[in-house]
């Protein structure tokens, strides 16, 4: 029930901030913060309850009623550790989000806090849901409240809210086609036709169908996190969102990709996830490098922010395709320390434009003199984006590419090269806008109260996950084990070298047991009509297993 | 009391936490307290624990304290935890008490700057920092230290931050050491994920117990940890941040880029000498690398106009003193010789510093004649010059630089070429010290200076002083009749001597020949640069050549900025708009061009449309019929 509320809670706040419109726009604000704010004890006495007993079980807590029992859809919501770290960063970050923007009134606030609360819902949502179609449902949920706070960005608003739906969407539709597939062929296969997660895990897919599939789930998870062909909307959407709006999309959103991966894309296709690995990690160490180059080329300072996240969420493309345990407890750090970070660089940034109306770099510079106080708190941010260690960041960092590097030393080293271009931009960006002569002459008000408590918030936290971060690491423990116990079946890791990354893109991504393409892969007119005489997951599901065999012996 | 040992780290964290909190409302009495008091405390705690270390029966070979679990996710584990043995011992030791003289002096030399509390803030997590690298019972927390102090040569180099210039030096100081650092985290991942661990004592006894000589992990990982040390200690190729690095405040020049925070690689490769003995090409390498940076550090010293300039070259010259140890194998003698110049260098900087303060001038050709009217910057510098110099039997740098270049001289590879680079070196340093110090302090007068009074200028200077003669005297030469304290004293961390086979015979006259050197060198730069204002040679065409290129630093920067920054700027201005984006653009474009197609068709035209559905009735026909 505790879940249901989780989710219940900010819809109820958005509504309740919706009325609260009546007594002004803080009206609004204050029903908000108070529903978030009430969100976040709550899942932090979850939290504090569930540490308690060290269960070793799935879930820590679960609520299931049926919803449309003749398709097999139930309204299934369950936490394990992962989850409720994430669960407890979303409502912190909704926090941060609606205090980073507490004097700058929206035109209509009831409407914008009603969306951004009905965002924050269908996030914990998607975090919690462990039927898939819920988990759909959710998942498209959030998309909506999410591209109406555009309405609230900069001057290229329409632009870049259209940009960021169409490539969500398009990843989503992927994803939905994905999610169908493996539902229908469990249900040919097991008789019973069900989306809920745990019967679905370990299904017996032809290992080619189960390449396409799961690379429809990645695709709609690498355009939300972003991964690097597919992140150009990244920089516009950041950018001319609102910076609750950026908060809650960088911050927070960006996560549930991270989180899809680790909990749906590995452990449903865990043999094809296998094999898809090197490409994965390429691209990731691709984006890595990629968005630092284009992060130091910004003249924007939200841009460049906007920018290094593409960065720092390729850490964690490539932990979770490295897959031992050291690679996905870095994972998970380095989610909710990027979250923490981007959050507190996008209040900076707003903090920064209200006193000089201005986000161009070159307008800016020697602000220190003036304010030193968002100096310090900037420089510190500026650390913790550059991966210092003693801060969160670097701590993700380190244990992504130690765990990787047992799988592929080449690219851990290439993702390495990355810190120092972190550096690059990181002190780029502290130098043009705090340091050098103050030539435009501002003179700023330096931080006010509730910006100085915020920033200490989040200086208090990213300095605690730094330097104390193992409750983290045991709270996610357990859940990252099972994790890892559902993709056991496909334990048995290949050491994926250059040559293997260069015949897997040669060969198309995959198809390694050396069948033609044509015959295993459906196109889309055979899914319609003749589903058993062409898709015969059960005839095929036989020879699953020797063929996963021979793809590993290829692969070694 | 070694259970204290948490304090040494600590209170000088702790001091930094006190000024970025309280500082506001602290008086600048208060700040200097506080600031110079917390690493007064450590070095008290570090001293008395030396003492106590050393008193224990049986003598204990190491200490170590966890504090906290930092981490531990299934075999990848580290704590906060820190290890005490001779060599962490000295190092820490040697640092603190440095670290109070400095701080102490800092209190007058920044007696007018506004940001006073900034600067003893940054000081001292520095401090904390470097205590935590030396301390470090793991490499995670190694690494702590170890960027922890990158940091606060970043904020302290770029100090007075108005002037961009100032910014470039700190960030350039940045990339570069972060580029080795990068290579050395990748060689800790090496080290983790063959050995299993990342304690550094547990990874060196099981790399000696799992890989022989020579074996291509050991090769691999020393060469990437080397790649670490270069950075942080300015050698060959990374040692470009350096001489621009001065554009700190003097006495951080002297604590982070004279005394401490460069000799950190020096400690890393001594901390891993067992990883470098399997190693023997890579040891080779460092050698190698130390007598050719020792050279040009020499050389583009004996260039300079800039005092401080003159002196950061001239301790990349004499770190490269340091790496030649390493390389030969004489671990001991490497950190004898970090002692050494920690208190010579310090004390020259020191000495710089009143120089600087007094005239308001760090370029030595406006200087000249202060030996009357700045007595004990003169007499300090003297010493420090002198201990430099390696100035027979009375100094403390003649005992170091002799066991330096007795044991380049018994390496099994070219010893006698590393020893002659090593002996050349001496012969630069005694040249452009001794150059320095006829510049400013002999000759005409050219300006007069405001001097500097107080105790807190005094007191550092002259304890220095006393510490670069007296210092040797923890390892007297064998020659001498003495048992060498300190390398005994080390033998528990740093085993090895491989000066023990050399007879007496030949180690006196090694000794002899260096000593020699370094007053003819002395001698030749009175000859040279007595006589004002111009030195002749200097004048001719090659020699100004020859004169400029050192003083350049030999084009490293040059160099650097056609192969990595020109392009690097360039290529990302050009990626600034992201070229991937043209991709999805396009398709925009495709969707727009084809609509603006299609509803040209829905022109209301009745020819059009029935035109349109006669071609659409014969294709549909032709298709039923041929298909």
């Amino acid at each position: 029930m505790m879940l249901v509320l989780l989710i219940a809670i900010p819809v109820v706040g958005g509504l309740g901030a919706w009325a609260a419109a009546r007594w002004g726009p803080d009206g609004s604000r204050w029903v908000s913060l108070a529903a978030i704010a009430a969100n976040l004890l709550l899942s932090l006495a979850l939290w504090a309850e569930l540490l308690q007993e060290s269960s070793s079980g799935q879930w820590l807590a679960e609520f299931s009623i049926p919803w449309v029992p003749q398709f097999g859809i139930g309204f299934h919501l369950a936490l394990d550790g992962l989850s409720l770290l994430l669960v407890v960063l979303t409502q912190l970050l909704g926090c941060v989000a609606i205090v980073a923007d507490w004097h700058e009134a929206p035109e209509r606030p009831a409407f914008f806090h009603l969306n951004l609360l009905l965002t924050l819902a269908g996030v914990t949502g998607a975090l919690l849901a462990i039927d898939l179609f819920l988990f759909y449902f959710f998942w498209e949920l959030m998309l909506v409240p999410a591209f109406l706070l555009f309405l609230w960005g900069g001057p290229r608003r329409l632009q870049a809210g259209v940009k960021f739906i169409l490539f969500t969407q398009a990843g989503g539709l992927l994803m939905l086609l994905a999610l169908l597939g493996l539902y229908l062929i469990h249900g040919q296969a097991a008789g019973t036709y069900t989306f809920e997660y745990t019967a679905l895990l370990g299904t017996n897919v032809n290992p080619t169908l189960a390449l396409w599939l799961m690379l429809g789930l990645f695709a709609g998870f690498a355009v939300k996190l972003p991964a690097f062909p597919v992140h150009s909307w990244l920089p516009d959407a950041y950018t001319e969102s609102p910076t609750a709006g950026a908060i809650v999309l960088a911050g927070i959103m960006t996560k549930t990709a991270g989180y899809g991966l680790l909990r749906f894309v590995v452990p449903l296709f865990p043999a094809a996830a296998l094999s898809f690995a090197p490409v994965a990690m390429g691209l990731a160490v691709i984006g890595i490098l990629y968005g630092a180059w284009l992060a130091f080329g910004q003249t924007d300072i939200r841009r460049l922010v906007a920018c290094s996240s593409i960065s720092h969420m390729g850490f964690v493309l490539l932990g979770v395709f490295a897959w031992n345990e050291v690679a996905l407890t870095g994972v998970v750090v380095q989610m909710l320390a990027h979250g923490l970070v981007i959050a507190a660089l996008f209040a900076l940034v707003a903090f920064l434009e209200r006193r000089t109306g201005t986000r161009e770099i070159a307008r800016l510079g020697g602000l220190w003199s003036t304010a030193p106080g968002l100096g310090a708190v900037a420089l510190f941010f500026a650390l913790a984006l550059l991966g210092l260690p003693g801060l969160a960041s670097f701590l993700g960092e380190f244990l992504i590419l130690a765990g990787a590097f047992s799988k592929s030393p080449l690219l851990a080293a290439l993702a390495a090269s990355g810190l120092v271009f972190s550096v690059i931009y990181a002190l780029w960006l502290v130098q043009r806008t705090f340091q050098g002569p103050n030539r435009a002459g501002w003179r700023l008000a330096d931080l006010a109260g509730h910006e100085a408590a915020l920033a200490a918030a989040l200086v208090v936290f990213t300095l605690w996950l730094g330097l104390f971060p193992q409750p983290v690491i045991d709270t996610a423990r357990q859940a990252l084990r099972n994790l890892q116990g559902y993709a056991a079946g496909a334990a048995i890791a290949p050491q994926p070298t250059a040559g293997t990354l260069a015949r897997f893109i040669a060969t198309g991504f995959g198809d390694q047991s050396g069948r033609p393409r044509s015959e295993a892969s459906p196109g889309p007119s055979q899914i319609g009509g003749h589903a058993t005489g062409c898709w015969q997951p059960n005839l095929r599901s036989s020879r699953a297993p020797a063929l996963a065999r021979r793809r590993q012996g290829e692969l070694l | 009391m070694l259970h204290l040992l948490w304090l040494v780290p600590a209170a000088p964290f702790a001091g930094f936490v006190l000024l970025v909190l309280a500082g506001h409302w602290l008086s600048r009495r208060l700040i200097a307290i506080v600031g110079v008091g917390s690493v007064g405390l450590s070095a008290l705690v570090a001293a008395a624990i030396a003492a106590v270390f050393l008193s224990l029966q049986p003598p204990a070979l190491a200490y170590s304290q966890t504090i906290w679990t930092w981490i531990s996710v299934g075999r990848l584990r580290a704590d906060i935890t820190l290890y005490l043995d001779a060599l962490s011992l000295v190092m820490a030791l040697v640092v603190a008490v440095v670290a109070f003289l400095i701080h102490l002096y800092s209190t007058r030399y920044m007696a007018e700057e506004s940001d006073f509390r900034r600067f003893f803030a940054y000081m001292n997590l520095f401090v904390g920092s470097m205590l935590t690298l030396l301390l470090a019972d793991n490499f995670l927390l190694l690494l702590l230290g170890w960027e922890g102090v990158g940091l606060c040569s970043y904020l302290l180099i770029g100090f007075w931050y108005t002037d961009p210039a100032n910014g470039r030096a700190a960030r350039k100081a940045f990339v570069v050491t972060r580029t080795g650092d990068a290579a050395m985290l990748v060689g800790i991942f090496v080290l983790f994920s063959s050995l299993g661990t990342l304690r550094i004592q547990d990874l060196m006894a099981r790399a000696l117990q799992q890989w022989g000589e020579g074996s291509l992990l050991a090769v691999v990982a020393a060469a990437l940890l080397l790649g670490g040390a270069l950075g942080k200690s300015a050698q060959i190729p990374l040692q470009v941040w350096l001489p621009d690095a001065m554009a700190g405040p003097t006495p951080v020049s002297a604590l982070i880029h004279a005394a401490t925070m460069v000799t950190a690689g020096v400690y890393l490769i001594a901390r891993t000498h067992v990883l470098f003995s399997l190693a023997p090409d890579v040891q080779l390498a460092v050698a190698i690398i130390g007598a050719s940076t020792l050279l040009l550090g020499g050389l583009s010293a004996l260039a300079q106009s800039d005092i401080k300039r003159m002196l950061a070259y001239s301790t990349i010259s004499q770190i490269g003193y340091m790496f030649l140890a390493l390389g030969v194998g004489a671990w001991s003698a490497a950190i004898f010789h970090f002692v050494t110049h920690a208190f010579f260098k310090s004390l020259l900087f020191l000495a710089a510093g009143v120089v600087i303060l007094s005239l308001h001038q760090q370029n030595m050709m406006y200087m000249g004649g202060l030996r009357r009217s700045l007595p004990l910057a003169f007499w300090t510098f003297l010493v420090g010059a002198a201990s430099m110099s390696a100035l027979p039997l009375v100094t403390a740098g003649f005992y170091s630089k002799d066991l330096v270049l007795l044991s380049a001289w018994v390496a099994p590879v070219g010893g006698f070429w590393l020893w002659l680079a090593g002996t050349v070196g001496a012969l630069l340093t005694s040249l452009y010290i001794f150059r320095a110090l006829i510049l400013v302090f002999f000759g005409l007068e050219l300006q007069q200076p405001t001097p500097i009074r107080g105790p807190a200028a005094t007191i550092p200077l002259l304890a220095l002083a006393v510490l670069s003669i007296v210092g040797g005297s923890v390892d007297l030469p064998r020659t001498l009749g003495n048992p060498p304290a300190l390398t005994g004293f080390l033998q528990s961390s740093l085993p090895g001597e491989p000066w023990l086979g050399v007879g007496p015979q030949t180690e006196v006259v090694l000794q002899v020949v260096s000593s020699l050197v370094a007053l003819l060198g002395i001698g030749l730069a009175f000859l040279v640069y007595a006589r004002r204002p111009e030195p002749s040679w200097e004048a001719r065409a090659l020699a100004a050549g020859a004169v400029c290129f050192w003083h350049s630093g030999w084009g490293f920067d040059w160099l650097y900025d056609r192969l990595f920054v020109r392009p690097f700027v360039a290529f990302t201005s050009w990626l600034s708009r992201d070229p991937v984006d043209w991709l999805y653009n396009s398709l925009a474009l495709l969707g727009q061009a084809s609509y603006g197609l299609l509803s040209a068709t829905e022109s209301g035209r009745v020819r059009w449309y029935s035109a349109g559905i006669a071609l659409g009735a014969a294709i549909a026909i032709a298709i039923g019929v041929f298909v």
